[in-house]
């Protein structure tokens, strides 16, 4: 199938994929500047991620209308039909992760620490580690490249150990400086956002692991480990 | 000019640079594949360059330049410029700029870094003063006493951070050429071991009395002078620390080890630990009168004399840290 003749249902396909990368370059690049608004306490750059999302929203229903045109006017069948179906599911996921950017970019009027709290240095390393996950998804569903979206699975209990390690920080921190405890509390809720970040990259690899192969990425990790 | 002499001299091109018509990649050159994967040719753009601020460039109507960031590895910094050319294609070239941004980047947080190192000492101690200088404070002896304890204390932290980032900047001046003295690393070791209050174990595991290395001593016996305070500092007090000197002749290398037994360091810290004022439990190096420049001074001073510098660490167990150093032979 990979070489059959270029058709209107390729030149649809390629839209679309290009709608999904276009969607995911923003999702980053609002990870990216959440996190700088929050560690520069930016409330300007706070505000600009929050209304950028709206982007990001109307990217997805871009992808939902291109979608559903495609199914119902070109039938696409085989890896074709796996591409608009991860499509779907991508956009919705990719969706989610900008949602999260934007609840981090919320957060920041609500955080004021006096110096450099050790939770609050630990917070742009584990933005990093799920950024990076964002980053490599997005290139893996480029290259159609199924060893890097598994590659990115793995890196996905890096973010959770540093959501551990944030966590325990910050209980310890509120506890001894009642003061702080509202904006402590926020900095949890970017931590937690962080976690999600992560897992969602995680589900964006297994869709790009379908569309390339047609397995279940799921199934096959659970095989391995009952075998 | 036609496409084929178009992709004829985009491919003559060093930089990553690629020919677009119609929001598709037509050519992209071999810079432009390594960068971006052989995969992009045939393909929409934006699978290509899915940045927002490249995206708006591509659209442009006339072209221009733009400052990309995250293109191939996050982080990178890329200069891109699109140029139209005839029948609405158009030419994007890119050009990195990550080294010098880092370079600058790291100067900055540097510069940010010391001033608050340097401020919440001051502040401590001009905070203090003031108190003392109110009458209902500063006559009471008891009072007084304890504030000038800690304007003392606040004041040997930044003398401490004071002398390190002199060291510090004195080492990086010097750190292209390689010291040509001849030192004993072993008489260094003795001699650091020896300084110390706190019980230390010596092991020398060492085929000649001597081991004869190139360096500079004072330097050295700054790195084994850090480690062992380090060692002692974040160990387990009840525990020795151990100091092992490692020399076989055939190897070509020496290698001094210092062990302790204390809490360990938890993995995620270890790559960042040689990171100037990076802390991996900053209180707790506030309170044993850490400067966060320690290791950043081992790691450059090694740098400088060719060798290497490693920590390792287990939670619950120790680190340890080592440094090992070309020996001179004969």
């Amino acid at each position: 199938m990979a070489n059959h003749t270029v058709t209107a249902v390729d030149s649809d396909i390629g839209r679309l994929r290009g709608l999904i990368s276009e969607m995911g370059g923003l999702a980053e690049d609002a990870i990216q500047k959440s996190i700088a608004s929050l560690m520069q306490h930016d409330l300007d750059l706070a505000r600009a991620v929050v209304a950028g999302d709206a982007r990001i929203d109307a990217l997805e229903a871009d992808v939902d209308r291109l979608a559903v045109r495609i199914i119902a006017l070109r039938a696409p069948m085989a890896d074709d039909l796996r591409d608009v179906i991860a499509a779907l599911k991508i956009a919705g996921v990719i969706e989610r992760i900008g949602d999260y950017a934007k609840n981090i970019a919320r957060r920041v009027d609500g955080m004021e620490f006096r110096g450099k709290i050790e939770p609050l240095i630990l917070v742009p390393a584990m933005a990093d580690i799920a950024r990076s996950m964002v980053h490599d998804v997005l290139d893996a569903y480029a290259a159609r490249d199924k060893e890097l979206a598994i590659e990115v699975i793995r890196r996905d209990d890096q973010v959770d150990n540093f959501y551990d390690s944030i966590f325990r920080n910050l209980v310890a921190h509120m506890m001894e400086n009642p003061a702080t405890i509202s904006s402590a509390a926020n900095l949890l809720f970017v931590a937690r956002n962080l976690e999600r970040i992560g897992d969602h990259a995680t589900n964006v690899a297994e869709m790009v692991h379908y569309a390339a192969t047609g397995d279940y990425l799921q199934d096959r990790l659970a095989g391995q480990k009952s075998a | 000019m036609t496409t084929i002499e178009e992709t004829a001299l985009v491919a003559l091109l060093d930089m990553p640079s690629l020919l677009i018509e119609a929001d598709k990649v037509v050519f992209a050159n071999r810079a432009a594949t390594a960068l971006l994967g052989a995969h992009i040719v045939g393909q929409d753009v934006r699978l290509a360059l899915r940045q927002p601020d490249a995206m708006a460039l591509i659209n442009a109507r006339d072209g221009g330049h733009a400052k990309v960031k995250g293109i191939s590895v996050s982080g990178s910094l890329w200069d891109m410029a699109c140029h139209v050319l005839s029948g609405g294609r158009r030419l994007v070239l890119l050009q990195d700029l990550s080294i010098q941004a880092s370079v600058a980047r790291a100067h900055a947080d540097f510069v940010a870094n010391a001033s608050h190192e340097l401020r919440t000492p001051l502040a401590a101690i001009l905070g203090y003063v003031e108190t003392l200088e109110d009458a209902k404070a500063g006559d009471d002896p008891a009072t007084r006493a304890r504030f000038l304890g800690i304007i003392r204390r606040e004041a040997q932290r930044m003398q401490s951070l004071v002398e390190d980032l002199m060291s510090l900047s004195r080492i990086e001046a010097v750190k292209h050429d390689r010291p040509e003295t001849v030192i004993d690393l072993a008489a260094l070791v003795r001699e650091a071991a020896g300084e110390t209050q706190a019980s230390i174990t010596l092991e020398m595991k060492t085929a000649a009395p001597n081991v004869a290395v190139q360096g500079d001593r004072g330097q050295i016996a700054q790195v084994l002078r850090n480690l062992i305070d380090n060692a002692v500092k974040y160990g387990d007090p009840t525990k020795p620390v151990s100091v092992i000197l490692e020399a076989t002749p055939d190897t070509g290398w020496a290698s001094v080890s210092v062990h302790d037994e204390g809490e360990g360091i938890a993995p995620e810290h270890l790559p960042r630990l040689t990171e100037r004022f990076y802390r991996a439990d900053a209180s707790r190096s506030r309170a044993v009168g850490g400067t966060g420049l320690g290791l950043s001074i081992v790691k450059h001073i090694i740098e400088r004399h060719r060798g290497f510098f490693d920590i390792s660490s287990r939670v619950g167990e120790g680190t340890t840290a080592s440094i090992m150093l070309p020996t001179v032979q004969g």
